[in-house]
């Protein structure tokens, strides 16, 4: 029997890649940056020169086209995972993703379904600014017919991505650049059906519910372990799947726990955050929640560059244990 | 391949009024041709008409007097090939085989429909005869079809990507990036504008510098062909050189097909063009142009053709018109389930 094997969230990434491109022949890979660690960092390395430059496919600076080729060839009966190494350059690809992808399998009447992960990275912070930093995944999880996943562990990391790309459905996948060197020890690969993942428990507690997404679970789960010197027992509960968003996980932990902080790397208006209170909001009793739930999201505002408001727009593991203090007080 | 950028004569509704050049085409398929271009226009006047009656209720974008250019790229085609449209796409799946019940069932939002009665008019799918679908989002399904011709390189097939578009479609950026993705990648897929002059009821003169849009091919290095869209066999002519190129493995090509629709942008009305007027002078000569006389004329001419065979075949298809639409309009509606069950491919539990 294979041992585990101890890998990075950026190497989790690869090992997905070379899986898909190994056992699928449908499977392809087409996007910017693709032949540079500069654009993907070390979730792509070599794809290029192990799968062929004609499988591994750097392109034009045409996000729509290679966006669209993607959901096209999907169509075809390919498996095509289309990257775009800044979130914020794959709105040029909209048309493609919430017109086209979203929508086709329902216009025509469920015959034919585009079978394409869009990866998108968040790449933020560094004084990069407003048009390199942001995360978008609420925008995409109010689209239906997307199915959004957020991989917050290096688990997920490669089994989502696995599972997304063997989804029939079109597939958002969002990682994020600061969990790239988060490491762990994983067992061999094992292909997981998208349709039946949902939010996971993946720190038990009873005090307070922490529900993340992301980036931001690595937050919770750093906050838990300050609370944890101070015997305060929170239940980390990372939502994974964002679209379709099945609350039961959550409005369960809730019920038990009276306390509700949810901690999102998006906007606040309008933003997953929301979803996830009033989708608990409607399922436990009137009076389950001993304090109102709390948010942490970023300020309604477009990211900053310098360090200084930097450092002011994000949250960090601080702004989380206090939040909970305030629920526990 | 012309590097005349004016249309000069194609684009004055006076000209090209007399029987098409048949010379060297072979008469069985000029016949097939024919009862295609006259199924076709039948069945849009049809709807034209039904559309008027209050008896469809979504918009129809029909395609009367442009029915020479499906029915001249569709016979160089097959059924593993990748067809796709936009929101004036009935004759291109007609032109395809598709049946004309499964589309009259579709645009009445009907179960046996082509999309299941999810589409309409204006989503029309028939994947199993190779139209992989058609969307109304101006430009929508262009890159799409760049993507389902790369996937039959990928694949080893010599099958190839067919996108139709109207003129105003090349005024969007999707369009000129498909083209240099296309050209890049080598991919076989055939661009096919159906330039009527007009995107919705603006004339091209008011929307671009030049009518003819192939100059967006020969400045992405594509191979092109400019031609009467309503001469069937000129039609035919150009997109099986194109086709043949993509086939062999020598990539994209670009077809552009001057015609014109006797009807406005959308529904029965033809004096009035999505609220403005238009000329009915044009017009009547547009209607002088008509890709159906002038084949019947040249196929008389030649004595391969008689009133008597245009009266058999009109009422064959009036009979099946007649038939399907009657089938038609009394098949079920979706079920409510379809609403959420045809959003993901697994349905979702909440």
């Amino acid at each position: 029997m294979r041992t585990s094997v101890k890998y990075s969230y950026g190497t989790a990434m690869l090992a997905a890649f070379e899986y898909l491109l190994e056992k699928y022949p449908e499977v392809f890979v087409i996007g910017q940056g693709l032949w540079s660690p500069w654009y993907v960092g070390n979730s792509m390395t070599d794809l290029d020169k192990k799968f062929g430059a004609n499988r591994v496919i750097d392109t034009p600076i045409s996000e729509l086209a290679c966006t669209g080729a993607a959901v096209g060839a999907s169509l075809a009966g390919m498996k095509p995972i289309v990257v775009h190494p800044r979130i914020d350059f794959m709105l040029y690809a909209m048309d493609a993703v919430v017109n086209q992808a979203a929508k086709w399998s329902h216009m025509v009447g469920g015959q034919s379904n585009p079978s394409v992960t869009i990866r998108a990275i968040i790449n933020r912070g560094g004084e990069q600014g407003a048009q390199h930093s942001q995360a978008l995944h609420a925008w995409f999880a109010h689209i239906p017919g997307l199915r959004v996943v957020m991989p917050a562990t290096v688990a997920d990391a490669r089994d989502l991505l696995i599972a997304s790309v063997l989804c029939k459905d079109p597939v958002i996948f969002i990682d994020d650049r600061w969990l790239y060197d988060l490491t762990d020890d994983l067992p061999p690969v094992q292909d997981l059906d998208l349709a039946v993942q949902q939010p996971k428990c993946i720190a038990a507690g009873g005090d307070l519910t922490i529900v993340s997404a992301g980036f931001s679970t690595q937050l919770a789960l750093d906050a838990r372990a300050e609370l944890l010197k101070r015997d305060v027992h929170a239940e980390v509960i990372d939502v994974r799947i964002l679209n379709p968003y099945r609350p039961a996980v959550v409005a369960a932990s809730v019920q038990k726990t009276g306390r509700l902080l949810v901690v999102d790397g998006g906007w606040r208006t309008c933003g997953f955050a929301s979803e996830v209170i009033a989708s608990v909001a409607e399922r436990i009793p009137v009076g389950a929640m001993h304090k109102p739930p709390l948010r942490i999201t970023l300020p309604d505002a477009p990211a900053p560059t310098s360090r200084f408001l930097e450092k002011a727009y994000y949250p960090s593991t601080e702004t989380v244990v206090s939040a909970a203090w305030k629920l526990l007080e | 391949m012309g590097q005349c950028f004016d249309l000069m004569n194609l684009a004055d509704p006076t000209k090209y009024h007399e029987p098409i050049d048949i010379q060297n085409a072979n008469s069985d398929v000029l016949i097939v041709q024919l009862r295609m271009m006259l199924t076709i226009r039948m069945v849009e006047q049809h709807l034209a008409s039904m559309r008027k009656d209050g008896l469809i209720g979504g918009p129809v974008h029909l395609g009367v007097g442009q029915e020479a250019v499906a029915v001249g790229v569709s016979t160089c085609l097959r059924n593993t090939d990748r067809v796709f449209g936009g929101h004036r796409a009935h004759s291109q799946v007609l032109a395809l085989g598709s049946s004309i019940y499964a589309l009259f069932a579709e645009v009445l939002g009907k179960e046996t429909g082509l999309s299941k009665g999810m589409g309409g008019s204006m989503h029309l799918w028939d994947q199993p005869r190779g139209f992989y679908g058609s969307v109304p989002i101006v430009a929508g399904t262009i890159p799409l079809a760049v993507g389902a011709g790369l996937a039959a390189k990928m694949s080893g097939t010599d099958d190839i990507g067919v996108t139709y578009f109207g003129d105003g479609a090349v005024e969007e950026g999707a369009t000129q990036e498909s083209l240099n993705l296309a050209r890049t990648q080598n991919v076989p897929v055939l661009f096919v504008v159906e330039n009527n002059l007009f995107a919705s009821h603006m004339h091209i003169r008011l929307r671009q510098p030049k009518a003819a849009t192939a100059r967006f091919a020969a400045a992405h290095d594509i191979p092109f062909e400019i031609v009467d869209g309503n001469d069937v066999v000129a039609v035919h002519k150009a997109a099986e050189k194109l086709v043949g190129n993509a086939r062999s493995g020598r990539g994209p090509g670009f077809l552009e097909a001057i015609t014109s629709r006797w009807y406005g942008h959308v529904d029965w009305r033809d004096d009035i063009d999505v609220g403005v007027n238009r000329s009915i002078e044009d017009l009547e000569n547009w209607r002088r142009r008509d890709p159906v006389s002038r084949l019947k004329a040249s196929l008389e001419r030649l004595g391969l053709w008689s009133a008597a065979d245009q009266d058999r075949i009109a009422e064959e298809i009036r009979r099946e018109i007649f038939s399907s639409w009657k089938r038609a309009m009394s098949d079920p509606y979706p079920n409510a389930d379809a609403l959420l069950d045809r959003v993901y491919a697994t349905p979702v539990g909440r």
